[in-house]
């Protein structure tokens, strides 16, 4: 998808630091849990204050590991992706999605229980407007202008008529 | 503006840069979470190193082969209820109520937790109740599934019919003694609930007894000497992890009826159905009560208040850690300030038991520290959870099914990791939760009380299992093979001392010594410290 009128040179250096921004989140996030053999998502499952039973059923014993791998891996390959510039539409999709889970499980709806929190909240909180970020780094592509994918397009070399 | 499609062609060093940046970002963030990692772990590592604590579980008591054991049961109340499931024999009502909810809260696994609990060998081959209702009800629930269990009168009969190897006392405190002297003179194993003794007096009868008749095996029913956290606790203690604990304070707080002992009374209690000459024993002649019945530990004549029923678990699990032993001076003062109902024991009292002499190790110049107070502290008005802490120069421990160490800002041996940053006194420095991962259903205010405390539950390789059945299982096991139960007379007699002594300054609101050489409690000259400790003339 291209947006209708070229984007300025500053959209752009925006839009590749929002992209650069969320996967370094995302990896950071990845890693740690990736070399931390004791993490589990077991306690934020559990104590889910909405969708409950989808919630402790992930939390199960014959789900959790599984649940726990995937989300690491998805975690460490959504920054990847983003961060190198490589398939950063798909990444932003499940991206997107595991931050809707985890805005799900805990949502600050009004009147639910709020746990530990940092700040203050009321039906948007960061795990959502990072999701937006997201939506926005899919529908504005930079891989091909900064990233890995440049080096795989054709690229289109403006030329001076002859 | 004409274009030209070249693949690859015109690809400029600034291209090549544009294409790979990501990579070095990548190899920053990816090594600062390593680093990050590593550096926690290590931190971690090396306090755990240095601090040395082993979370190691009891030696599992032997096996339960042979021939089933034969054992009895005095007292089919609340208590005996909950001994009889330990032993592996629940009523079809409780299995009923239990299935039902699991299955509106799928977190409550308590109909699963039994049902998976290892089978003791054991017949449950006699009851006694003097309350026909429950009497009954153990015969309808027990003679079944190849178990057989008859009713007899009276605790007597019980013990002698000769039908019985073991028995299990769980009646009013002021049975205690006389049963458990009964069944270990026949020569029968005797499990007796808490506290040991109802006087000073039996205390002394009671540990004769038990010493003159070493083949009964007699264990006093204090669960929590199983949970796990406790064993680390002394590791952390023989370490002197916390240095010269100077102050332990522990605690009860409930605030509901069921905790205040307002047990209900059952609609069918009558002078017909309860045996009520049986049930006075000892205490003073009084006109069939049923409130008095069901509702016996509101009474100094039957129960011991406070300090009998729940003061014994907090000194006991202090017990089992230091293993101090009985205080030199004990004082206490309260009050029936919450449930003014006619009830004679108190139902806020504080108690400071002092023990000058003692003291969990040093950290400092030889000489400057020495002695220890623990103080309990109850109210029956209000359940904010206080905790069990042991407060030492260089630590401080908080206790309960987890266990959490936090450094003292000011302790001699941390000074230098915490001036370097390696510590922070607001961070603990050790935690241990044995239930790891798992999630516990507690249905109540008084269950969530003694489930704190280590009474209920704990935990073997990361699974839940009910504290009182590890404590039976290995009083069995003693029977079965030899060994001497970990609560067993020497420590009953010290939890029972310090509870008489407890009741005592209460009542005449005095200092109460206690000689370790004479191993008397002192009294005034012509003081009948018995008959003040059973006193139960009703306060106003």
């Amino acid at each position: 998808m291209s947006p209708s009128t070229p984007l300025s040179t500053a959209q752009t250096v925006a839009l590749v630091l929002l992209r650069l921004f969320v996967g370094w989140h995302f990896l950071y996030e990845g890693v740690i849990k990736f070399h931390s053999p004791s993490w589990t998502s077991k306690g934020y499952l559990l104590s889910a204050t909405y969708l409950e039973s989808f919630f402790t059923w992930l939390a199960s014993e014959s789900m959790i590991f599984i649940v726990d791998t995937l989300n690491i891996t998805a975690l460490l390959w959504v920054g990847i992706a983003l961060i190198l510039g490589f398939k950063t539409r798909f990444a932003s999709m499940v991206g997107i999605g595991l931050l809707l889970l985890y805005y799900f499980a805990h949502p600050p709806f009004p009147n639910y229980p709020q746990g530990i929190t940092e700040g203050s909240y009321w039906i948007i909180n960061k795990n959502l407007i990072e999701a937006a970020a997201l939506l926005i780094v899919f529908l504005f592509p930079t891989s091909k202008i900064f990233g890995l994918e440049r080096l795989f397009v054709k690229s289109t070399v403006p030329t001076q008529p002859l | 503006m004409a274009t030209d499609k070249r693949l690859f062609s015109g690809f400029s060093r600034r291209d090549v840069l544009k294409s790979l940046a990501g990579l070095p970002i990548l190899g920053t963030v990816w090594a600062a979470g390593l680093n990050t990692v590593n550096q926690t772990q290590l931190e971690k590592h090396y306090l755990l190193e240095k601090l040395n604590i082993k979370a190691s579980p009891p030696p599992p008591s032997g096996p339960m082969s042979g021939e089933p054991l034969r054992v009895g049961l005095i007292g089919f109340g609340i208590r005996g209820e909950q001994l009889m499931r330990a032993l592996g024999f629940a009523t079809p009502e409780w299995m009923e109520e239990m299935a039902k909810a699991s299955e509106k809260d799928p977190n409550d696994t308590r109909l699963a937790d039994f049902q998976a609990q290892e089978n003791l060998n054991v017949k449950l081959t006699a009851i006694c109740d003097i309350f026909d209702v429950r009497a009954e009800k153990a015969v309808q629930a027990f003679n079944r599934n190849g178990n057989s269990c008859t009713r007899y009168k009276t605790y007597q009969d019980l013990i002698n019919s000769g039908q019985v190897d073991a028995i299990i006392i769980a009646t009013p405190d002021h049975w205690h003694a006389p049963m458990s002297i009964a069944a270990i003179e026949a020569g029968v194993h005797a499990y007796v609930e808490k506290p040991m003794t109802h006087s000073i007096a039996e205390t002394y009868t009671l540990r004769d007894a038990v010493r003159r008749n070493p083949k009964s095996v007699f264990a006093v029913g204090h669960q929590h000497r199983q949970t796990l956290s406790f064993l680390t606790a002394q590791d952390a203690i023989a370490k002197n992890t916390l240095g010269h604990v100077s102050l332990v304070v522990t605690n009860t707080n409930r605030n509901d009826d069921n905790g205040a002992w307002q047990y209900p009374i059952h609609p069918d209690a009558s002078p017909e159905t309860i045996d009520w000459n049986a049930f006075l024993g000892n205490a003073p002649l009084v006109e069939f009560n049923p409130e008095h019945f069901f509702r016996w530990r509101k009474w100094w004549a039957y129960g011991s208040g406070l300090s009998g029923d729940l003061l014994t678990h907090d000194y006991d699990r202090i017990n089992c850690v230091l293993n101090m032993g009985i205080p030199k001076y004990v004082t206490a003062s309260g009050g029936v300030y919450t449930h003014r109902d006619g009830r004679n024991v108190p139902d806020v009292m504080q108690v400071n038991m002092d023990f000058p002499d003692f003291s969990t190790g040093s950290s400092q110049e030889n000489g400057k520290e020495k002695g220890m107070s623990l103080v309990y502290s109850a109210t029956l008005g209000n359940q904010f959870d206080r905790g069990t802490v042991l407060m030492g120069h260089d630590a401080s421990m908080e206790l309960g099914n987890t266990l959490t160490i936090y450094a003292d800002p000011r302790s001699s041996q941390y000074k230098e990791m915490i001036t370097e940053g390696k510590i922070d006194p607001s961070v603990p420095i050790y935690q241990y939760d044995p239930s790891a991962n798992g999630v516990d259903a507690v249905t109540s205010a008084t269950a969530k009380y003694f489930a704190n405390k280590g009474l209920l539950w704990t935990y073997r390789d990361g699974k839940r299992v009910d504290s009182t059945f590890l404590h039976l299982r290995e009083w069995l096991s003693c029977i079965r093979n030899g060994g001497a139960p970990s609560c067993g007379i020497a420590e009953g007699f010290e939890e029972a001392i310090t509870a008489h002594m407890a009741g005592l300054s209460y009542k005449t609101g005095r200092k109460i010594e206690w000689n370790p050489s004479t191993e008397q409690i002192m009294a005034l000259p012509g003081e009948d410290l018995d008959a003040i400790l059973l006193d139960n003339s009703v306060v106003v």
